[in-house]
């Protein structure tokens, strides 16, 4: 890692304050450019846990019966699966970008409260560990899904509780970093940088940012209710006392559909500036990208109870919420016809970070057709908690966000660290992760269909031929991310050196105005923007 | 510095929502609570409405099951009789029997369910214990009256309903006076 900041010498700017060496670097760093690394890299290492995790369920589910684990610890799996991936890996990994690129986007020297953003990182590895620890609780892990539902979360083991307590750790954590993104972007721009100049990537955090401070509050209290609930006698969830299961339900998915987009629209944002760099062309539709990220952000509010369809509501709210939900469809086409459109007659290059954000651009579209498909009332209530909805969320958390972040990396990775990737290997991750991707995932869709239930350790034997399919192309994506590792690792160390701006199209500041790698401080003097 | 101002004003700013969200995930409580009571969701341990048809359909016979379960409580709970055969629109008057085995007093709220799910509008209860929470001292022993109405616009189609009560036990509630260890 040290490599990967090495001083750029020869650069006049770059010589004020002494980095300082060895762990305290790290530990005490207020720098937005070393708190970016370390999300980044504790990104990395949560993914990898909760990509094992993926693997023991995957290896379960090879074949019918039990063979390798018991169901309690099954079940365990994929509640931390869940939870590490979404909390873990993927949000940590698009407020790294955040922290790297939005004062280099804007023209700032570093992020508005510095110390505090070294803060918000630093919640994180705790709320990791207990989240890990929670395994080694007597009676194993929790085993009630990411969604934490009651009444199964209320009479859960003392994981729950570690569980609850990580979940408040990480939602203190996004929300500082969130007010942070939010002062950065509205105070901290350069003279004559208007906010319809703004690059896209710092609207979509701007608006990510919104989102998270909104509604992470109110997963802390769904989950301090559970806590309450458990210790404290009250009775939020607890039919007998007057409460009712079906209240966590809504509260949590108040939480929970703006969250899906909360991992989206940042992913949204790199594939905004990667796809025009490749087509060396401005982004088409400007504005109404903005328009149709904000108009998704309002209408995430308003959807909640389609994750709920079977839960017993009355037909008109059945029918509102299928209403509202298809609704969303209209800005997301929105969004999708200008990235076409932005590459149509452009001249095209299809380096590594192009080809992940068209893996992108292809697959986050299909897991938006079966999400449209899913948003169908009766449809829902056939699907519901079948392996469809499993397949359909894979398709936009993992084509959709995973793919976008991998475009970003492959994409900054040569403004971070001065040096290029390898692009033979970079082109391999891609065909590698894109092929193990749909074979892992595409045939979930068909094992939906036919009715196999989601979190179950067994099943019945006609699901046997496509689980198996899906289990090899499990174990393949997961290897082909270790390629991933190899090529960061070789590029930091060893990787050619960068030009400033290796890539024709890009036209943000950190690509015009500042020297190849980023050095460690930079607009101390903001740049004008004409 | 004019700039560090503005920042920490939008720094108190968004702390307060953040804060007041925290708030308006509590107060979605008493705001689902309103809904369910306007909209006559959820209304299972409240009496019925008056009731407005009350012509007795002798031409329909429908059967009730009567089924009874404790959740986690040392609780013996039955129904007298196990089904009964009536009427649409007829007053239907049954008892359950109730007898603590432990020895801690408690206190347990039933929570009924329907088979089929639909039914649970159609039986329009006028008195049940499960309105109320029911203490019941160590080893002591009750029986308890529910009093409903089938009503007869009940679809043709269900011809028989179950009616089933689970026991759970109370966390914290006040025990009457004088309870204690028994």
């Amino acid at each position: 890692m040290e490599a990967a900041h090495a001083p750029a010498h020869g650069h006049a700017h770059d010589d004020h304050g002494h980095k300082p060496s060895g762990i305290m670097r790290w530990v005490k760093s207020t720098n937005h450019k070393d708190i970016g690394t370390m999300y980044l890299w504790f990104s990395f290492t949560m993914f990898l846990v909760g990509g094992v995790m993926a693997l023991i369920i995957r290896s379960e589910l090879f074949q019918p019966g039990l063979q390798i684990v018991q169901p309690d610890f099954f079940n365990s799996m994929t509640t931390y699966h869940g939870l590490i991936m979404v909390f873990g890996a993927i949000m940590p990994a698009f407020v790294g970008f955040a922290n790297w690129l939005i004062p280099m986007q804007i023209g700032a020297p570093d992020m508005a409260f510095p110390r505090m953003n070294n803060l918000s990182f630093w919640l994180l590895p705790p709320a990791a560990m207990l989240l890990i620890a929670a395994q080694f609780m007597p009676g194993g892990g929790a085993g009630v899904g990411w969604t934490m539902y009651a009444p199964l979360s209320t009479q859960a083991g003392p994981a729950m509780d570690l569980t609850i307590f990580a979940v408040h750790i990480l939602g203190i954590s996004s929300i500082m970093g969130s007010i942070n993104i939010i002062t950065t972007i509205l105070n901290m721009r350069a003279p004559g940088l208007t906010l319809m100049k703004l690059p896209l990537f710092c609207w979509t955090w701007l608006i990510t940012a919104y989102l998270l401070v909104a509604v992470m509050p109110v997963l802390a209290g769904a989950v301090t209710m559970t806590l309450t609930d458990r210790h404290f006698g009250t009775h939020f969830f607890n039919a007998a006392g007057g409460g009712d299961p079906v209240l966590y339900q809504h509260i949590f998915w108040f939480f929970g559909h703006p969250e899906v987009y909360i991992i989206a629209i940042p992913a949204f944002g790199v594939v905004s500036q990667v796809i025009p760099a490749f087509s060396r062309k401005p982004l088409f539709g400007y504005a109404s990208m903005v328009y149709a990220t904000a108009s998704i952000a309002i209408l995430s509010f308003m959807v909640w109870a389609h994750h709920m369809y079977t839960s017993g509501m009355p037909v008109e709210a059945q029918l509102y919420f299928m209403y509202a939900t298809t609704l969303i469809a209209v800005p997301t086409g929105v969004k999708v016809f200008n990235w076409v459109a932005t590459m149509w007659k452009g001249s095209l290059t299809f380096e590594t970070p192009m080809l992940f954000a068209l893996g992108f651009l292809f697959l986050f579209t299909l897991g938006g057709f079966t999400g449209l498909v899913l948003s169908i009332t009766p449809v829902d209530v056939q699907l519901h908690d079948t392996y469809y909805v499993v397949a359909h969320f894979h398709y936009v958390m993992v084509a959709g966000a995973l793919f976008s972040a991998f475009a970003g990396i492959y994409f900054w990775l040569p403004k971070w660290t001065g040096r290029m990737y390898d692009e033979t290997l970079g082109q391999w991750h891609f065909w590698l992760s894109l092929i193990f991707f749909n074979v892992t995932f595409f045939v979930q869709h068909f094992l939906g269909l036919a009715g196999m239930p989601r979190r179950i350790p067994d099943y019945a034997l006609q699901f046997t031929e496509f689980n198996m399919i899906s289990s090899i192309g499990a174990f393949g994506f997961g290897l082909s991310q270790l390629l991933f590792l190899y090529i960061v690792i070789k590029c930091i160390r060893s990787g050619e050196k960068a030009p400033d701006k290796p890539w024709d199209g890009a036209d943000s500041l950190e690509w015009t105005h500042l020297p190849t790698p980023a050095p460690w401080h930079s607009f101390e003097t903001p740049p004008v923007i004409k | 510095m004019n700039k560090e101002k503005a920042n920490r004003r939008l720094l108190t700013r968004l702390s307060v929502f953040a804060v007041l969200m925290f708030g308006f995930g509590f107060a979605l409580v008493p705001f689902y609570e309103k809904i369910c009571e306007v909209t006559g969701i959820n209304n299972l341990i409240k009496p019925a409405a008056a009731i407005e048809n009350t012509q007795i359909d002798r031409s329909r016979t429908i059967t009730l099951e009567f089924d009874a379960n404790s959740h986690g409580l040392d609780w013996e709970f039955k129904p007298v009789l196990n089904s009964v055969r009536v009427h649409p629109g007829e007053m239907i008057h049954v008892e359950y029997d109730v007898r603590n085995n432990g020895d801690k007093a408690i206190v347990g709220q039933a929570i009924p369910s329907y088979g089929p799910k639909l039914a649970a509008q159609y039986v329009k209860k006028m008195e049940c214990f499960c309105f109320k929470q029911q203490p019941l001292q160590a080893g002591e022993g009750k029986r308890m009256p529910v009093q409903f109405v089938i009503d007869s616009t009940l679809p043709a189609d269900v011809n028989t309903i179950t009616l089933s009560y689970t026991f759970f036990e109370v966390k914290g509630a006040a025990l009457p006076k004088g309870d204690g260890q028994g």
